[in-house]
Formats: C-alpha cells, sequence, structure tokens
C-alpha cells in the first residue's frame, strides 16, 4: 500500500483554501430567477383561500405557484434507495399545512427584493386548526397530522397515518421480563434528546436551468445526486430521464442534504417559465425547514448479575418525525440495533419503538442517524447501573463489551459473529491517554471547581447491509492517467480522495494520476449517495472491483500488443511484460484510445450483504463549578477501530469534528418550541454551537482491526465519531458532582436543579 | 449612490443601492470567496480586510466602503495558498467553505500579534465557526505556519 493509509492532502484543497468559485451559488447563471417561499406562520391549518393577483403585479416578479399549480401525487423527499422505507406523504404544495414552516407558495423574481414585495402580496385566508405538538400525546390523538386517503407507505413497518404513527415495530430475543426480574442489579430511567440541528455552513441551495435537449439540469448541494434525480421527477411528474443533476463542491452536509430539501422548488420554477432560477436557504429556514435529527424519549431497562455481568436490555424509543415522515422509520432503528449489540453476555433483549407525527418541523438525517440518541440512553444507563453496583464503570465496560469473532445481539448489520473489533483495545488505550486509573470519579480543584470523568463506547455500521450501492467507473485515458467516475457525494469529507488513493494502489500508479470526476447523474456511474456510512466502503469497494477488471483488461490488451496470451504476461502500473519484452502503459493507452482497439474502461457497482460495524472509546474529562453549574470539556480522549485509516489526517478530522459536534450537543444545542408551534432557537445567536473558545484538548488515536470485507481492510469512521460526547459527558458530571441529567442538552441550569434536588436530600 | 473603492487594489466606481451590504458588493464584483453563513454575524465566513483590518461584510454597509480599500481571499491568493497548504496537511480544509473568511482572519491576526499564545489564537479566531473540523485542525496548521513563518524570518534576519 503506497498510498492507503498515508495522510495525504485533499485533492480539491487547492481551490477550497483559496476560496475558487466551487459551490452552488458560485456557479450560477446571473439571470438566474431569485426563488423564495412563503411559509406558513401556523403549525396546523388550511388554505381556504389564497390570491396572488396583487403579489403577480409586481415588476420582475416571473411566476407565483401555489397548491393549485402543482402535481397532486404524493412522493418521499428522504434520500432512500427505493422501495423507500418512508411514507409518500409530501407534495410539492398541499393546502393542508402540517408545521411552522411548511411552503405555502413558491414566488420567482428578478431580484430578491420584488420577490419579497410579492410574498408580502399574497393574501392568504387560513383555517387554523389545532396542532398535535407534543410527541406524547401524538399516537391515537383525534388530530391526524396525515388524513389524507393518498398517504402511502411501501414498507409498512407498522405505520397507520390514522393513529399518527410513521413506524411502530417490537424486536425481541429471550425472556426478557424474566431475566430483568432476576437480575440483582437493575435500572429503569429514561433519557431525552432534541432535535438538532446540522448547521452545515454552506445552507441548502440548488439552481436549475432548461439544457438545449430541454431537460431540466438541477445543480445542487446535495448528498444524493441520484434519488434527488428520482425525488425531482416524482415531485414535478416528469421521467426521470429528463432530470439530469450535478454536484458541485459542497459546504458541508451532515445528513441534511440526505434530503431533497430545496431542489423541487426552482426545478418547478425553471420547469414552468422555461429561465434558469435559484433558491438558497437563509439560516433561519435552514433551522426551521430543514431537516434536523429526531428529537427521542428512550426508555432504557437494564439489569446485571452479583457478577456484574449484563443479561438484559430493553430500549423503548419514542421518537417526533415532525410533520412528515422523512427518514424516520430508518432513524428509529438505530437506537437500539447500534447500543444493544455493545454488550455480549446478553441473555435477553428487547427492542420496540413508536414513531409519531406531529405538526413540528420533520426531522432527517443527522450524521449517527438514531445511533447516537440509543447509544446517549444506553451508555448512560449502563453508568447508572454500574453506580448502583459501586462498581468502575469501565470495569463494568470490560467485563461486557463486544469482542471480536462473538455475535452482536440485536444488531441490523446481518453478521452472524463480528469479523473486526478493537474495542477492547480501544478501551485500554482511552484509559491510559486520560488518566483513568488517577482521575476516576472525581478531582476536587478546591475552588467551588470539580473535574469528572465519564467514559462511553460506540459502534455504528458501514453501509446499509443489503441496501446501499457503491459504483465506480474507471477508465485509461490516451497519455495513461486514469479517470475514476464517481455517483457518491464528497461533501468535504475527502471521499474524491481517498476513493482516489484506493485506486491508485490497485493500479499501482500515482494518486496524481487519477483524475477524479463526480456528481452528474448523466455520466456518473449509479451511486446510492453518500450516507449510512457507506462511502469508504461500499464505494471504495466499487473503487477496487472496477480498478481490478481494468487492471486484467490492461494486461490483456498489453499482452494482444505483444502477441502473448494475458496468462503468460503481467501487468505492474507501469508497463504488461513477459519477461523479455515489455509494452508501456503510455503506449497501452495510446493503442486503446486512438488506436484500432477497445476503450480500456470498467464500471462497477459493490453492495454488501453485510455492515461491519466501526467501535470506539470516548473518555470526557469535565470541569464542573458547583456554584453555577457551569460545564466545561477539558480533555477528550477518543480511540476509534474503523478498520484501515484509508487517510488517517482526514479520519482524524472526521473523529474531531464529530467529537465537537457531539460535545454540542452535549451542552448547549437546544431546541425548543413556543406553545404555538414555532422555534425560538432559529438562528446562530439562540442556536448555539461550539466555537474554538468553548474546547478544551482533544485527542484522537487510531486501534485499527482489519475488516476482510472492507476496501484494504477499512471499514466507515464518519458518523460513529459522533455517538461518544453525550453519554461521556452526561457520565462524567455524574461522577465529578453525584448528579444524573437524562435530558440533553445538560446545561448549567439542569445541573444546578439536580444539585440542589440533591442537596435538600 | 455611486461609490469608489480600492477592491483587492483595483478602483472600482459604482451604483449601489443605500442598503446593499458590503458582502453583496464584494461578490458582485467576482469575489465570490466571500460567503453568506447566517444571518446574523456569527460565522464569521464574510470576513474581508477594510484597510487592512478584518470587518464582517455582512455587517457593513457598501457605502461605508466608500472611499476604503476592501481585501477579499482574491487579493491574497500567494498568502492564502501559502497557509492554505498547511491547513491542508492537516486534513483541516475539509468542506472549504468556511476556509476563505477563516483564512482572511489568520492571516490579519498573523499582521497583528507577535507570538501568540494558543489561547490568544483561540480568542482572535473564536467568530470564525467551522462545523467539519472542530478546530483542532486548524489549531495545529496555525501553529506549524506560525512556526514556519518564524524560522523563515529568522533566515531572513541572518
Amino acid at each position: 500500500m503506497k498510498y492507503v493509509n498515508q495522510a495525504i492532502p485533499k485533492k480539491d484543497w487547492e481551490a477550497l483554501v483559496t476560496g475558487k468559485p466551487v459551490y452552488t451559488n458560485d456557479l450560477a447563471p446571473e439571470d438566474c430567477l431569485i426563488v423564495k417561499l412563503l411559509r406558513s406562520p401556523h403549525a396546523h391549518a388550511w388554505i381556504e383561500e389564497i390570491r396572488t393577483e396583487n403579489a403577480l403585479k409586481v415588476p420582475g416578479i416571473a411566476c407565483v405557484l401555489t397548491y393549485k399549480d402543482v402535481p397532486k401525487k404524493r412522493f418521499a423527499i428522504a434520500g432512500q434507495t427505493v422501495p423507500q422505507l418512508s411514507a409518500y406523504d409530501h407534495l410539492l404544495l398541499d393546502p393542508h399545512l402540517r408545521y411552522v414552516g411548511d411552503p405555502v407558495a413558491i414566488v420567482a423574481g428578478e431580484t430578491e427584493a420584488a420577490v419579497e414585495t410579492a410574498m408580502r402580496r399574497i393574501k392568504v385566508k387560513y383555517r387554523v386548526e389545532t396542532p398535535v405538538l407534543d410527541m406524547h400525546t401524538a399516537k391515537d390523538n383525534p388530530i391526524l397530522v396525515h388524513p389524507e386517503e393518498d398517504w402511502k407507505v411501501l414498507i409498512p413497518l407498522g405505520a397507520d397515518a390514522k393513529r399518527n404513527l410513521c413506524a411502530s415495530d417490537v424486536e425481541e430475543e429471550g425472556d426478557v421480563d424474566a431475566v430483568y426480574e432476576a437480575c440483582l442489579y437493575k435500572i429503569d430511567e429514561t433519557y431525552t434528546t432534541v432535535p438538532n440541528q446540522q448547521t452545515m455552513m454552506e445552507t441548502f441551495r440548488t439552481y436549475c436551468y432548461m439544457d438545449y435537449f430541454g431537460r431540466l439540469n438541477v445543480v445542487s448541494s446535495t448528498q444524493i445526486p441520484f434519488h434527488v434525480r428520482r425525488i425531482v421527477s416524482d415531485a414535478l411528474g416528469i421521467p426521470s430521464s429528463r432530470v439530469r443533476v450535478i454536484k458541485p463542491r459542497i459546504g458541508g452536509g451532515f445528513g441534511a442534504k440526505q434530503t431533497s430539501v430545496s431542489e423541487m422548488y426552482p426545478a418547478i420554477v425553471t420547469w414552468i417559465t422555461g429561465r434558469p432560477a435559484k433558491i438558497l436557504f437563509t439560516r433561519k429556514e435552514c433551522m426551521t425547514s430543514g431537516s434536523p435529527r429526531h428529537g427521542m424519549e428512550i426508555r432504557v431497562r437494564a439489569g446485571a448479575d452479583s457478577e456484574g455481568i449484563v443479561r438484559v436490555i430493553d430500549v423503548h424509543t419514542l421518537s417526533n418525525a415532525g410533520a412528515y415522515a422523512t427518514h424516520s422509520s430508518a432513524v428509529v432503528g438505530l437506537t437500539g440495533h447500534k447500543s444493544i449489540p455493545l454488550y455480549r453476555h446478553l441473555k435477553a433483549h428487547r427492542f420496540s419503538y413508536d414513531v409519531v407525527y406531529t405538526n413540528t418541523q420533520d426531522a432527517g438525517a443527522y450524521r449517527g442517524f438514531g445511533a447516537t440518541q440509543g447509544i446517549f440512553a444506553v451508555e448512560s444507563a449502563i453508568d447508572e447501573l454500574a453506580a448502583k453496583m459501586h462498581m468502575d464503570p469501565v470495569c463494568l465496560r470490560e467485563k461486557n463489551m463486544l469482542l471480536e469473532g462473538l455475535p452482536p445481539r440485536g444488531y441490523d448489520g446481518n453478521l452472524s459473529v463480528i469479523n473486526s473489533c478493537a474495542l477492547d483495545r480501544c478501551m485500554i488505550r482511552a484509559k491510559e491517554m486520560i488518566g483513568w486509573s488517577e482521575k476516576y470519579p472525581r478531582m476536587e480543584l478546591g475552588n467551588g471547581k470539580v473535574r469528572g470523568v465519564g467514559v462511553a463506547m460506540a459502534m455504528q455500521g458501514s453501509s446499509i447491509a443489503g441496501v446501499d450501492v457503491g459504483g465506480a467507473s474507471i477508465k485509461l485515458n490516451e497519455d495513461g492517467s486514469y479517470t475514476l467516475g464517481l455517483g457518491c457525494a464528497d461533501m468535504g469529507t475527502g471521499c474524491d480522495t481517498i476513493l482516489a488513493q484506493i485506486a491508485a494502489d490497485c493500479l499501482g500508479t500515482s494518486v496524481d494520476r487519477i483524475v477524479v470526476f463526480g456528481v452528474d447523474t448523466d455520466i456518473s456511474p449509479y451511486d446510492s449517495g453518500s450516507y449510512a456510512s457507506a462511502t469508504t466502503y461500499a464505494t471504495g469497494n466499487a473503487v477496487m472491483l472496477a480498478c481490478e477488471e481494468l487492471s486484467r483488461n490492461i494486461t490483456a490488451h498489453g499482452a494482444g500488443m505483444l502477441g502473448k496470451a494475458p496468462e503468460d504476461t503481467a501487468f505492474d502500473g507501469e508497463a504488461v511484460t513477459d519477461g523479455t519484452s515489455r509494452v508501456t502503459l503510455e503506449e497501452i493507452a495510446l493503442h486503446a484510445t486512438c488506436g484500432v482497439g477497445d476503450q480500456l474502461q470498467v464500471s462497477r457497482t459493490f453492495s454488501s450483504p453485510v455492515s461491519p460495524p466501526p467501535f470506539m472509546v470516548g473518555i470526557a474529562e469535565v470541569e464542573v463549578d458547583k456554584e453555577t453549574g457551569q460545564t466545561k470539556v477539558i480533555d477528550y480522549a477518543a480511540v476509534v477501530d474503523c478498520g484501515t485509516p484509508v487517510n488517517p489526517n482526514l479520519a482524524r478530522v472526521q473523529t474531531e469534528g464529530g467529537l465537537v459536534q457531539g460535545i454540542g450537543m452535549a451542552l448547549y444545542e437546544d431546541v425548543q418550541y413556543t406553545d404555538r408551534g414555532s422555534i425560538r432557537n432559529n438562528s446562530f445567536m439562540q442556536y448555539k454551537i461550539p466555537s474554538r473558545t468553548d474546547l478544551g484538548n482533544i485527542h484522537v488515536e487510531f486501534e485499527s482491526s482489519y475488516e476482510p470485507t472492507g476496501p484494504f481492510g477499512a471499514k466507515s469512521v464518519g458518523e460513529l465519531v459522533i455517538d461518544t460526547p453525550c453519554p461521556a459527558i452526561a457520565n462524567a458530571i455524574y461522577n465529578a458532582v453525584g448528579v444524573r441529567v437524562r435530558d440533553l442538552p445538560i446545561t448549567p441550569e439542569k445541573i444546578m436543579k439536580e444539585i440542589w434536588k440533591k442537596d435538600r436530600g | 449612490m455611486v461609490i469608489n473603492v480600492i477592491l483587492n487594489g483595483k478602483k472600482i466606481q459604482k451604483d449601489v443601492e443605500p442598503d446593499q451590504l458590503l458582502l453583496d458588493f464584494v461578490r458582485e464584483c467576482g469575489c465570490c470567496s466571500v460567503k453568506r453563513g447566517c444571518e446574523t454575524a456569527n460565522c464569521g465566513l464574510c470576513t474581508v480586510w477594510m484597510d487592512g483590518r478584518p470587518v464582517l461584510s455582512c455587517s457593513v454597509l457598501a457605502v461605508r466602503a466608500d472611499g476604503h480599500e476592501i481585501t477579499t481571499l482574491e487579493g491574497l491568493q500567494k498568502e492564502a495558498k501559502e497557509f492554505g497548504a498547511f491547513l491542508s496537511n492537516e486534513g483541516g480544509d475539509q468542506c472549504g467553505f468556511c476556509n476563505p473568511g477563516f483564512i482572511m482572519n489568520v492571516l490579519a491576526m498573523e499582521k497583528e500579534l507577535s507570538d501568540p499564545t494558543e489561547e490568544e489564537i483561540r480568542e482572535y479566531l473564536s467568530g470564525n465557526l467551522c462545523r467539519c473540523t472542530g478546530f483542532v485542525s486548524q489549531s495545529r496548521s496555525i501553529q506549524k505556519y506560525l512556526q514556519y513563518k518564524k524560522t523563515e524570518e529568522g533566515g531572513k534576519d541572518a
């Protein structure tokens, strides 16, 4: 391996650091119509009457579209493979408004000022209805979020719109109640999380234009170019062959852009007017009509025997889908499937869930995708169990953690045993890095402040087994360079680079000789997109398959030029030789392109029957002010097993970035609704994400296992890394001040309330 | 109203609306490195220099730039690439959307502070948000860059 496992810079670095115009809005034509959405001020209402004639009179207005002007067939906006899990519950514009921010009208005009004036002149008569805002009362509530008869679901999973249910199911192995009752130590607690925002720096944005073939071209900041093509065609009621989707550079995604949030609006404007059109979501729109994490309430029952062996885990998740099903039935699964299997001695386990519709912003995909919430709950509960046993929580985990070669209980990745797992080594190293044995549980600083340490383990998947599709095409160019065509979406993580590293090693060439191209749905090979921790693993495998086949084809072509049989020759990356004579790659390339030969190009697809989990251990050291509850993460030690890190620098930055997002989720990032269902925290003023002055030290190391089914032994890394901070910090705060906060974010107020409660006895 | 601005060393005369923001003005003049990441002056993506000092171009009216020198990353390509190489060597460029505003402030800091401590660096750059990196790789790259510049300066002095 010359390039795999090397920390090379990203192939696009120079354009990024010099500020070149490579993002959607930098590339949009100057004559684009500006598209904006008039949004519902009510959490639940019907449009009784909508009048647009005065708006249309505003100079420069090209069109004002209402529900009367758009197709009436429902579709789903989640970026998922067909048949998709999410209910078909969306219309481009709907007279039934289901949350504050639901689009009422699409306005397009020459200037932003004209569009804003026109928006003020649209007259809407709303019939305001009582909303369902509380997820606890949503199931079987007489108020229905989706009463419509054409609501449709392809994979039921317990969904029933007449009960406000997006999904509902129970999975059970063993006699959970009997095992629980027999346990000496028991815990039964409930944990809650809020709908965190991804806050990628580039908000949702798209521009569209018609080309000379009369096709709709959609240039968008998306993680899912191929799904967007299908969703836009569904939304507009046109064949997907009439739609082309192009992904330029993307200013971050973190799952937000795994939903088609912005594309359909300029698409229909361009389709109707024939004019180029663009939409740029404001930060406020991103916060109020985006695609955030699901707020959840998770009850965990866990029990251990006298030896500290965890025998049973029972997880029940109540998840708030919001107004539309977007990803919800998939997200909830990870709350159990990625938390329960962390424990290897279970005699019984159960995972049940209800996912409910409410009249709030619909949640979607956010890095971690449910695992983050589930692991917060289970890893908090395990520490509570340890406290009951008066056992060191690290020791409890060492006795119980999943190990290589063992079956993962309740895991969804179709694995009978885990083939690669260094969780035990991760724990040993993380303990050393933080100095656990000296620091556990707490250290009084003598100035009203106290420091505590807390631990958590995590796992995720690497692609969705049997569902996700990685695609790669590789061709030999006339000068002996290669073009690697990709359909996944580099959203800044550097997958274009790591896939080129894999290709370079497979072909025995230099990474500079690999030109990366992506994404254009007309040209790129099909790929389900960059999500579900799939790219390194699934697309990486597709790259390997394509390169191996191309390598064989190059050998055969070279052998033909030498007049030999392919089996008598070998290709070393530079030439094909039979030991005596040789023909160089450049000669083969020129012959195959400009000569008489076959073009040397291969396109391959990979879909994995299994999803090998990456693992990690995170240990937080926090400092809590006992007078104010103010908490700071002083140190964070993270040890990751992502198999072979294809690019250690990029894997490290993924980890650091994920940890800091997790720290934000644990301590600050709050979403609060008013009684009328609008979001209070709709800007960076109120929705605080971590800044560099909030942070202490962060130390990341790798303890790599080797995944036999992964490219060069690699597994995923991108999502796993957000999963440990919430429980590790909650556990560290408990160890510091002896109070347990089970509701995120863990603000100073919540800590103080618990401290006062404890002091009062 | 008509304003005269020296944008990246070039004299520009333009008729602007009284409420146009400097951010939109410089983008209209082709300086697309300058990004908008929020509407509340929190993110730092739109940082440009006015007379050599960093300002948030989302919070300055274009008319306020009349008679002033405005610098964007388009005018600092050599410097951006020099520091950017350190950033990308740490994998810290990531999605790149916050890079221009961040780098404008790093270069301003380099002029303003000599031998800053890690705490001073974090304080100076606290207005530059980044959601990809968690800031750690950015810190590593700044330390290494400043060290390199110091050695380079030292070499010149000798």
